[in-house]
């Protein structure tokens, strides 16, 4: 091999400390300032043309003062985001088992579909003539939703998760008010989401929490005794948030429905049963679909999602405008509360038709996996689930371990007794180990409970290192090695973050520093 | 399938891990009964080939808004998004990242929403702004809601030039959680008597400006109107890039303010997803709903930031939480961000005046159409204009030649009896062929 030109290998010197930096920056970790800090109100990085200096006609609300907005120009701009995102973890890089948020693979191709002119460059409010391709993108991803839930009916409306529970749930209310019932309270069990209560307390229902049985569902008695005349619905998540199918199900939703009450299931957890078991056939009323994680959407750091709700013919009638609706031939949207096609409808969520970039994505993913590849997903996500609670079981601690897992592994903490080490240290000690934690200290029921939903997206390597890093940290907490758990992370971006400080005294936006002569005042 | 990494024989070696002999094994807690052996109605999987193919014949069934002489807005406006934006969005970290809930490895996500909150506190002239809404009518609900706890009142006086969406996603929300709502009726042309609809039982007026036609509205009258009686000030926007020429409602006494964010970043997208936008007064914030980033510090002593003010929410408050929202618009954010960032002071009022200039020209060419008046006294990029035929049958002429004139104010509120009212929007990238070619086309269709 021709090595002319390069130096012979360097020679091997004994290792010292890491010298601090001038820049604060350590090769490839790079610190980056506020836009507020870097940016310059003169500097744009978008080259517009002249205004001609018509007289204005905003009568006498001209901007007294232009807002104080600092401009990057176009490299600076590329540097400073390009240098926030290295600071940040996602799927991509690496696994992410976020336990009951679902962090699959988001493949690019829906980027793409999402990003077509025909969806993407479309008013909402343009005569329905000319986005019937969109119309029919929407029924297509209706159709696909129906089938795979046997549901009656489907509101596309809904922005997220949480909207999508809203939305349900106030059709349930409709329902009522529609019988001329004024049912005030709603079961939702201790291991619920926050959403839910959050969402029942929001249209003026009464939240009433129901227990778990000791193996982690809830018990059809235990429902049918705290089904009073006043229980408007029983909010259930199912596959519920300790990663167990609620055997019971068909019981309790037949108990609800006896009882004059709907049943309103959290979907979260759609991604275990893909294919596997139709909602309807359950007895389910109402469930949302968050199509940013079993579908795939992006999480996009926190959103947006999409939540459309799956309603029993019970419902239906009472889905939100706008409603989609075929008329000889054409697609056409009802989007007026009352008229003919949503003469019972609730309401209107937001404005527009719901989140379409998200539909284009979600059906995308659809079409790809198909029905085959849609029942294999969620096989396999089950699958990797059982599989590293499976290999984990000799050194944690699994609670309600004698049942087949769903999609998550649940450990709780009881496996650190002792060791002066939490549930918030090892999953700090999990960044040190290049994975994104757990979901921890959720759900509620269980003592410093740990949540892991490796998704289908792994391949049985990158479980095995998972599996191999979780098991060292478990043997090095029982060895007494505090000190990788205490100072974790230390590799990250940043230490320990004071939280506490934060909150006591909240720093929620940037302010100018006062010049140097005022500050001295 | 090319998105599932496990073979046939790793399942085998994971079966016999787990101890099952199949994998219906693990399934085995769906009752029997239920469980569904295939799903018959749909097809089977398909290349990114075929589903590209599929996706794009529909997509070509649209009419493209960048095809055509465009000019509709009532809440959701064509600007140009440098392609910056779209790219940055795009990297992995930002893209497929969740909430920040694990502040060390999510600085990027949490500084830039910091960053995006005091854009926006900047913009509306508040103090205080949050990680962003779904969007602009769900912003203007939870505004309500939270006006509605701040003063231990249960009305809502809506202004009648609220955008009809608007005002159906708050009476919506409203009816179910038995808070009343007094929406008063349009006044296309402007000047409606709000103050005398305020009284003691007022928990909040709602006001939008520039309103639905497009008028301009002085909030300072009816801030005060409003103050008087311990009610507050929620103001309304749809067009982000209006606060670049217009008094902020910060500076006209408003309590809360919210918009849409979706002009800056984010496209047209047939409606969604959007950028919320969320803004109030300090003494408020712990009233507010949503994600809020802070500042703070590490074990190192180095600034970082985290989520803050959590007790807030509903993971930590569940039934009493400000708001049951958890995802937000996160990624719609950062695009907004980047692409307030990219413009900066100058490029920002810049872009503002281009559009009013747009809109005055073409507000002027209309004006000119026999048959045809131009309604507002003020506005910013959007107008509204009466016309002697129904505007939906004109619309649809016109869309027939190619040119996409607007929004009819019957299509917003089929029952308001303004079927004569046509809402139409410029911006910057509306050219003056456009607007030539759409006064010459109004006045052949309305020969």
């Amino acid at each position: 091999m021709n090595r002319e030109g390069r130096g012979a290998t360097a020679p091997v010197t004994p290792l010292t400390p890491a010298p601090e930096t001038f820049t604060g920056n350590r090769a490839l970790d790079l610190e980056e300032g506020l836009i507020f800090e870097v940016g310059r109100p003169e500097v744009s990085g978008v080259d517009l043309p002249e205004p001609k200096g018509t007289a204005h006609r905003l009568g006498g609300l001209k901007r007294a003062a232009a807002p104080e907005l600092p401009g990057l120009s176009e490299p600076e701009a590329m540097r400073h985001y390009v240098r926030l995102s290295r600071m940040n973890y996602g799927i991509d890089s690496g696994l992410f088992p976020l336990g009951s948020c679902t962090m699959k693979h988001n493949p690019r191709l829906n980027e793409k579909m999402a990003r077509l002119e025909g969806f993407a460059d479309v008013h909402p409010l343009q005569p329905l003539s000319t986005v019937q391709g969109a119309l029919e993108l929407m029924g297509e991803l209706s159709r696909y939703l129906l089938a795979l839930t046997g549901m009656a009916a489907v509101a596309l409306p809904p922005k997220a998760g949480a909207h999508g529970e809203l939305t349900g749930m106030m059709a349930i209310k409709a329902a009522h008010l529609a019988k001329g019932s004024t049912r005030h309270i709603v079961l939702v069990p201790e291991s619920a989401h926050g959403t839910n209560p959050a969402t029942a307390a929001l249209i003026g229902y009464q939240v009433k929490a129901i227990p778990a049985r000791p193996d982690g569902t809830v018990d059809a008695q235990t429902v049918r005794d705290a089904l009073t005349p006043e229980v408007a619905a029983l909010m259930l998540t199912n596959p519920n948030t300790c990663g167990l199918f609620e055997r019971d199900i068909v019981e309790i939703a037949a108990a609800v429905h006896e009882a004059g009450a709907y049943f309103y299931c959290d979907g979260a957890n759609f991604n275990a049963i893909l294919g596997k078991v139709r909602v309807a056939d359950l007895g389910v009323d109402a469930m949302h679909i968050n199509l940013h994680k079993t579908f795939s959407t992006p999480h996009g750091g926190g959103g947006p999602g999409a939540g459309p709700v799956v309603l029993s013919p019970a419902l239906a009638p009472f889905a939100p405008v706008p409603a989609l609706v075929a008329r000889d031939g054409t697609l056409t949207l009802v989007e007026e509360k009352g008229a003919a096609g949503a003469e019972q409808a609730l309401g209107r969520m937001s404005a527009f038709h719901g989140q379409m970039g998200m539909f284009v994505r979600a059906l995308a993913w659809m079409l790809s996996h198909g029905a085959d590849g849609m029942r294999q997903a969620s096989e396999d996500a089950v699958l990797s689930a059982n599989y590293v609670r499976a290999s984990l079981m000799d050194l944690m601690t699994a609670p309600f371990a004698e049942r087949p897992a769903m999609h998550e592994a649940l450990f709780d903490d009881t496996w650190l007794a002792g060791t002066g080490i939490s549930t918030l240290d090892v999953a700090k000690a999990l960044i040190d180990e290049g994975y994104h934690p757990m979901t921890v200290y959720f759900p509620l029921v269980v003592h410093g409970a740990m949540l892991i939903e490796p998704t289908e997206s792994e391949s049985k390597a990158s479980l095995d290192l998972f599996i191999g890093a979780l098991r060292d940290l478990a043997m090095a907490a029982k060895a007494g090695d505090k000190e990788r758990f205490l100072g974790a992370p230390h590799y990250a971006p940043r230490r320990r973050l004071d939280e506490t400080r934060a909150a006591r005294t909240p720093v929620l936006r940037w302010v100018k520093p006062a010049p140097l002569s005022e500050a001295a005042e | 399938m090319r998105y599932l990494p496990l073979t046939a024989e790793d399942r085998a070696e994971m079966l016999a891990r787990v101890g099952v002999p199949s994998i219906d094994a693990l399934f085995a807690d769906i009752p029997a009964d239920k469980r569904t052996a295939a799903l018959p109605d749909l097809p089977p999987a398909q290349g990114e080939m075929e589903v590209e193919r599929a996706l794009s014949r529909l997509s070509a069934r649209n009419v493209v808004a960048g095809a055509v002489p465009f000019f509709l807005g009532a809440g959701a406006y064509r600007h140009h998004v440098p392609a910056t934006v779209d790219h940055l969005i795009q990297r992995s970290e930002f893209l497929t990242s969740y909430t920040p809930y694990q502040p060390e490895i999510a600085q990027g996500t949490l500084q830039y929403l910091f960053e995006f909150q005091t854009q926006v506190a900047e913009l509306t002239g508040m103090e205080v702004a949050n990680a962003s809404m779904y969007d602009g009518s769900t912003a203007a609900a939870e505004a309500v809601l939270m006006a509605h706890r701040i003063t231990k009142r249960r009305k809502a006086v809506l202004a009648g030039n609220l955008h009809p969406h608007y005002r159906a996603t708050i009476e919506t929300i409203s009816h179910y959680a038995d808070d009343a709502v007094e929406a008063l009726p349009p006044s296309p042309e402007g000047g409606e008597d709000l103050i005398s609809a305020i009284d003691g039982a007022t928990s909040c007026v709602v006001v939008q400006s520039p309103d639905v036609f497009g008028n301009l509205v002085d909030l300072k009258p009816i801030a005060e109107a409003a103050h008087a009686v311990g009610a507050l000030l929620v103001a309304v926007f749809t067009e982000t890039v209006s606060l670049g020429l217009v008094e902020p409602p910060g500076a006209q006494g408003a309590d809360i303010v919210v918009g849409e964010g979706q002009s800056l970043g984010n496209a047209l997208n047939f409606g969604g997803p959007y950028v919320g936008l969320f803004a109030t007064r300090q003494k408020y914030v712990r009233q507010m709903p949503g994600r809020l980033a802070g500042e703070t510090v590490d074990a190192e002593g180095r600034r970082g930031f985290v989520l803050t003010l959590s007790t807030r929410e509903q993971h930590i408050r569940r039934e009493k939480a400000t708001s049951n929202i958890c995802t937000n618009s996160g990624l719609c954010a950062l695009a907004f961000t980047i692409h307030l960032t990219l413009l900066g002071q100058q490029g920002f009022t810049r872009l503002a005046t281009l559009n009013h200039e747009a809109a005055c020209d073409l507000a002027d060419r209309l004006q000119a159409v026999k048959g045809v008046s131009v309604l507002n006294a003020t506005f910013f990029n959007e107008f509204t204009v009466r016309l002697p035929v129904p505007a939906a049958e004109v619309v649809e002429k016109l869309a027939a030649r190619g040119i996409l004139a607007g929004v009819p104010y019957s299509r917003l509120a089929p029952g308001a009896g303004l079927n004569d009212l046509l809402l139409v929007a410029a911006t910057e990238v509306t050219t003056p062929e456009d607007r030539a070619a759409y006064a010459a086309a109004l006045a052949e269709a309305l020969a």
